[in-house]
C-alpha cells in the first residue's frame, strides 16, 4: 500500500481525534468543569502542564566545607540520580534552601528530614479487612509480583493467617507454575485456571475457596501489563469488580513497582490508580543500587503510600517501609 | 519537527529565525530545557553531562538555518547528537565463521530476557538456522517451563537439565547442538544484580565456556537512572557484544537507551515491542532519538498503519476523509483501526507538533470509550446521517450507552465541528497552527 495513503489516512484519524481536543479547548472549559461529560471531546482532552519552568542554575561541589553552588549542583544530581525527578527534585532543593542552612551537614539533614517528613503520616498498615481479606497486586511486566506474593503469603503465615493465592495471570507463559512452586514450597493453596481462562473467574474461584476452606486471606496474583494498554487496563478492573460484585472486601491493591524504573514509575501509578484504585506500593529490587526515588514523586503527586520493600529474591526479603531510613539511604554518597 | 521541545524553549527565541550564528548565550539557555527534557526521559544524569557538553562544542558559532529560530537549531543539533551516540545505523547480529552462533541472553531480574530469548530464537528459526533454546535459568521458579513453554509455542527445541549447574548445562547444550547441528543456539540465564559477586562470577563462568558470538544485555526501556550501573557492571564481567532494548511498546521515554549505549558503547541490536513472538524490532537510532526528546515518530506510525490497514480499505478511507464525507460510522471504523495500531496517546504522540499544537494531550481512553458506547447505541442511518436524531432518538441513545441525552447533544456539536476542521484539511489547509503533516508540507506540497 502507498505510504503516502498510509500517511494521509492515519493523519486524518487522528487528526479528528486532534480536532476534537481543539473543538473543546475552544468551546472553554467552564460548562464541561461543573459537569464532567462523558462526550467524544471530552475523551480526548486534559491538558497535563509540565512544569516546564526554567531553573536557576545550580553549580558545584558536594564535599566542599562551603555551602556554595557547587554543593548544591551536587546535591541535585544525587537527588536525580535516585529517580528523584527534575520537578520534585527542585522542590525538595527550593524548601531546603528555605531553611536556611548553614553547613553542607546541616543541609543534608534538612533534606533528609523534609524527605522523610513528607512521606510520614501515612498509612502504612497492610489492611486486613473482611472475611477473607483480599490483597489484589498488580504492575508492569516482570516487576516482581508473584515473588512478593510469595513474600506476603510468607509473613501472613508467620502471623498466623490462613492464606489462598489466586494465579490470576493465565497470559503470561509458566506463570501459575511459577506461584504453584511458591505455594509448595509455602505449603499454601494455590488456585488456578486454565492457561487463558478468565483471570476474574479465578480470582472469583479462590475467593470461593478461601470461604469453603476458612482462609482468611485472598493473594491474588495478576499478569503484568503495560499501563498505556487499556484493554488490559479494564481486565483488571475487571478482576476486582467481580470479587467485589461477590462480596469480597478487596482491602489492599498492591502496585508493585520496579526500583530501577525511572520517570515512568509515576505513569505507572496514576494508570493502576486509574483502573483499580490502588492503595499502596511495594517498591522491589532495592537490594541492588537502584533507589527508587519516583517513589518519593508518587507519594508527593498522588498521595499513595509505599508500604513495603522488596530487598532480595528470598521469601524474608519483604520489608515494611520507613520513611526515615530511606531518606537516609537515598542520600548515602 | 522539533516543535514539542521547542515549544519548551519558550519564549527566549521566539521569532528570531535564522539569525546568523549561535551565540554562547543562545546555546545555554537551550541547553538548560534540554537537559530537562533528557533528565525527564530518564537519560542518567552524568551522561545528560557528557552529551550536552558535546552538544554545546559544535552548537556554539554553528549557523542558523533560514527556517529555524536558534533554539530549533540547537535541538537539532542535539538530535544528531543522540543518534550518533545511538549509534548511526542498524546493527544485525554477527556471523560466526562456522555454525552454531551463540547467543548470551543476561540481565537484570525481569527485565524481559526469556522472553527476548524466544523471540530471538524465533527471529533465527524464520532465517532457517535452526536454533536450540537453552534453559539456564535455574534460579526463578519455572523459568524453565516459561521456555519450554514458549519453545513448544514456536516449534523450537529447548535444553534443559533441572539437576544441573548452569555453566555445565551450557557446555552440554553446546555439545547437543554441535552434534544435533544446530545453526544457532540462544541461551537464556537466570537474571541477576550487578553487584551480586556470587551471580556475576558464575555469568563470567558461562560466558567462558559458551565463549558466545553474542553476549546480549537485556534492558528494560523503563528503566531510570541504574541503567548506567547496570549496563557498566554487565559488560566488565560479561563483555558485552550488544543491547536490547524491551518493553518499547509502552510510553517510557527510553532516555535508558543512550545511558546503556554510551556507557557500553556497544549497538542495540534490537528492541522488544510487545508480548508476542513476533515482537522483536531492529533498531532505528533516529526513531529513539526522537522519542526521547519527545518529537514525533512518523516513520513508525507509517509503518503500524501499513500492517493495521490493506490498502483497498485505506484508499476507501481516504478518499472519504479527501472528499469530507467522514462521518460518525467511518470514524467508529477509524477508531478501531487506530486502536489496533496502539495506544492513542502514543499514536498522537508520534505525529510531528502534536504536542507543540495541543499542549501534552491526554487522551483518556476510559472516556473514549464512552464515546464509543454512545455512537454505538446509534442506528447505522443516525450515524451516517446525524441530522435524523431528534429529541427521542437522543433519549433512546443515551439510555442505551448509559449516558445522558445532553452528552449525545454535545457529542453531535463536537463531531459537527470535526468535520469543518476535516474539511479545512481536505481542502489543503492544515486547521491546527503548529501540526507539522508530513505529506501535505506547510509548502512543500500540494493535495
Ligand atoms: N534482586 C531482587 N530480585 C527480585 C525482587 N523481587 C523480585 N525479584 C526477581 O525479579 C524477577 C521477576 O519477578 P516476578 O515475581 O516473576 O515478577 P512479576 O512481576 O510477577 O513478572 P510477570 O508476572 O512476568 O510480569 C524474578 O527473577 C524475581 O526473583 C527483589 O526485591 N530483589
Ligand atoms: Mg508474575
Amino acid at each position: 500500500m502507498p505510504t503516502e495513503t498510509a500517511v494521509l489516512i492515519v493523519l486524518l484519524a487522528l487528526v479528528a481525534v486532534v480536532a476534537l481536543v481543539l473543538v473543546r479547548r475552544r468551546s472553554g472549559g467552564a460548562a464541561s468543569r461543573s459537569q464532567p461529560n462523558p462526550t467524544l471531546a471530552a475523551a480526548v482532552p486534559d491538558l497535563r502542564r509540565r512544569l516546564g519552568r526554567t531553573r536557576s542554575a545550580l553549580a558545584q561541589a558536594f564535599r566542599r566545607s562551603a555551602l556554595d553552588e557547587a554543593f548544591w549542583e551536587e546535591l541535585e544530581e544525587a537527588l536525580l540520580a535516585a529517580d528523584v525527578g527534575t520537578e520534585v527534585t527542585a522542590e525538595l532543593l527550593a524548601e531546603v534552601r528555605a531553611r536556611h542552612p548553614a553547613t553542607p551537614e546541616a543541609a543534608r539533614v534538612a533534606l533528609e528530614e523534609l524527605i522523610a517528613d513528607s512521606m510520614s503520616g501515612a498509612d502504612r498498615s497492610l489492611h486486613l479487612d473482611g472475611n477473607p481479606a483480599v490483597i489484589l497486586v498488580v504492575g508492569v511486566n516482570g516487576t516482581g509480583k508473584t515473588t512478593t506474593i510469595a513474600k506476603l503469603a510468607k509473613r501472613l503465615g508467620d502471623e498466623g493467617h490462613r492464606v489462598v493465592l489466586a494465579a490470576a495471570d493465565t497470559f503470561r507463559a509458566a506463570a501459575v507454575e511459577q506461584l504453584r512452586t511458591w505455594g509448595a514450597r509455602l505449603e499454601v493453596p494455590v488456585v488456578a485456571g486454565a492457561s487463558g481462562a478468565d483471570p476474574a473467574s479465578v480470582a472469583f474461584e479462590a475467593l470461593e475457596t478461601a470461604r469453603r476452606e476458612r482462609a482468611d486471606v485472598v493473594v491474588v496474583d495478576t499478569a503484568g501489563r503495560l499501563q498505556s494498554k487499556t484493554n488490559l487496563m479494564d481486565e483488571l478492573a475487571k478482576i476486582k469488580r467481580v470479587l467485589e460484585r461477590n462480596g469480597a472486601s478487596v482491602s489492599e491493591v498492591l502496585l508493585v513497582l520496579d526500583g530501577t524504573t525511572g520517570q515512568n514509575a509515576v505513569g505507572q501509578a496514576e494508570a493502576f490508580r486509574a483502573a483499580v484504585d490502588v492503595t499502596g506500593l511495594v517498591l522491589t529490587k532495592l537490594d541492588g543500587t537502584a533507589k527508587g526515588g519516583a517513589a518519593i514523586a508518587i507519594e508527593r503527586r498522588l498521595g499513595i503510600p509505599v508500604k513495603e520493600l522488596g530487598v532480595g529474591e528470598g521469601l524474608d526479603d519483604l520489608v515494611p517501609f520507613d520513611p526515615r531510613a530511606y531518606a537516609e539511604a537515598l542520600l548515602e554518597p | 519537527m522539533f516543535e514539542t521541545l521547542s515549544r519548551r524553549l519558550g519564549a527566549a527565541f521566539s521569532e528570531l529565525r535564522g539569525k546568523g550564528r549561535l551565540t554562547e548565550a543562545d546555546v545555554d539557555e537551550a541547553l538548560r530545557n534540554v537537559r530537562l527534557a533528557l533528565l525527564e526521559a530518564d537519560v542518567n544524569v552524568a551522561v545528560v553531562k557528557s552529551l550536552l557538553g558535546r552538544v554545546r562544542e559544535r552548537a556554539v558559532g554553528a549557523e542558523v538555518t533560514k527556517s529555524l529560530t536558534p533554539g530549533q537549531q540547537v535541538v537539532k543539533i542535539v538530535h544528531e547528537e543522540l543518534v550518533r551516540t545511538l549509534g548511526g545505523a542498524t546493527a544485525p547480529l554477527v556471523r560466526p565463521a562456522a555454525p552454531p552462533l551463540v547467543v548470551l541472553v543476561v540481565g537484570l531480574q525481569g527485565s524481559g530476557k526469556t522472553t527476548t530469548a524466544a523471540k530471538l530464537a524465533h527471529h533465527l528459526r524464520g532465517e532457517g538456522r535452526r536454533p536450540l533454546l537453552v534453559a539456564a535459568d535455574l534460579r526463578r521458579p519455572a523459568a524453565i517451563e516459561q521456555l519450554e513453554t514458549l519453545g513448544a509455542r514456536i516449534d523450537v527445541p529447548v535444553f534443559s537439565d533441572r539437576k544441573a549447574k548452569a555453566p555445565k548445562l551450557v557446555k552440554q547444550a553446546l555439545k547437543h547442538a554441535r552434534s544435533a547441528g544446530h545453526g544457532a543456539v540462544v541461551v537464556d540465564t537466570a537474571g541477576r544484580l550487578q553487584i551480586d559477586d556470587d551471580l556475576m562470577t558464575e555469568l563470567a563462568a558461562i560466558r567462558k565456556i559458551a565463549d558466545p558470538d553474542e553476549v546480549l544485555l537485556v534492558v528494560d526501556a523503563m528503566t531510570g537512572q541504574e541503567a548506567v550501573n547496570v549496563a557498566e557492571g554487565f559488560l566488565e564481567t560479561a563483555d558485552l557484544t550488544g543491547l536490547v532494548l524491551t518493553k518499547l511498546d509502552g510510553d517510557a521515554r527510553g532516555g535508558a537507551a543512550i545511558s546503556a549505549r554510551e556507557v557500553t558503547g556497544k549497538p542495540i541490536k534490537f528492541v522488544g515491542v510487545g508480548e508476542g513472538i513476533d515482537d522483536l524490532e531492529v533498531f532505528h537510532p533516529d526513531r529513539m532519538a526522537s522519542r526521547i526528546l519527545g518529537m514525533g515518530d512518523v516513520l513508525t506510525l507509517i509503518e503500524k498503519a501499513e500492517r493495521a490497514y490493506d490498502e483497498e480499505e485505506a484508499l476507501r478511507a481516504a478518499e472519504k476523509l479527501r472528499e469530507a464525507t467522514f462521518d460518525l460510522e467511518d470514524f467508529l471504523e477509524q477508531l478501531q483501526r487506530l486502536r489496533k495500531m496502539g495506544p492513542l496517546q502514543q499514536l498522537v504522540g508520534m505525529l510531528p507538533g502534536a504536542g507543540a499544537a495541543l499542549g501534552d494531550v491526554d487522551i483518556d481512553e476510559r472516556r473514549l470509550a464512552r464515546v464509543e458506547a454512545i455512537i454505538r447505541s446509534m442506528t447505522r442511518e443516525e450515524r451516517r446521517n446525524p441530522k435524523l436524531i431528534d429529541g427521542s432518538r437522543k433519549r433512546r441513545i443515551a439510555a442505551g450507552s448509559g449516558t445522558r441525552p445532553q452528552d449525545v447533544n454535545a457529542l453531535l456539536k463536537q463531531f459537527a465541528e470535526a468535520q469543518k476542521m476535516m474539511k479545512a484539511l481536505a481542502g489543503g489547509r492544515n486547521p491546527i497552527p503548529g501540526l507539522a503533516l508530513p505529506g501535505m508540507g506547510r509548502s512543500r506540497r500540494k493535495r
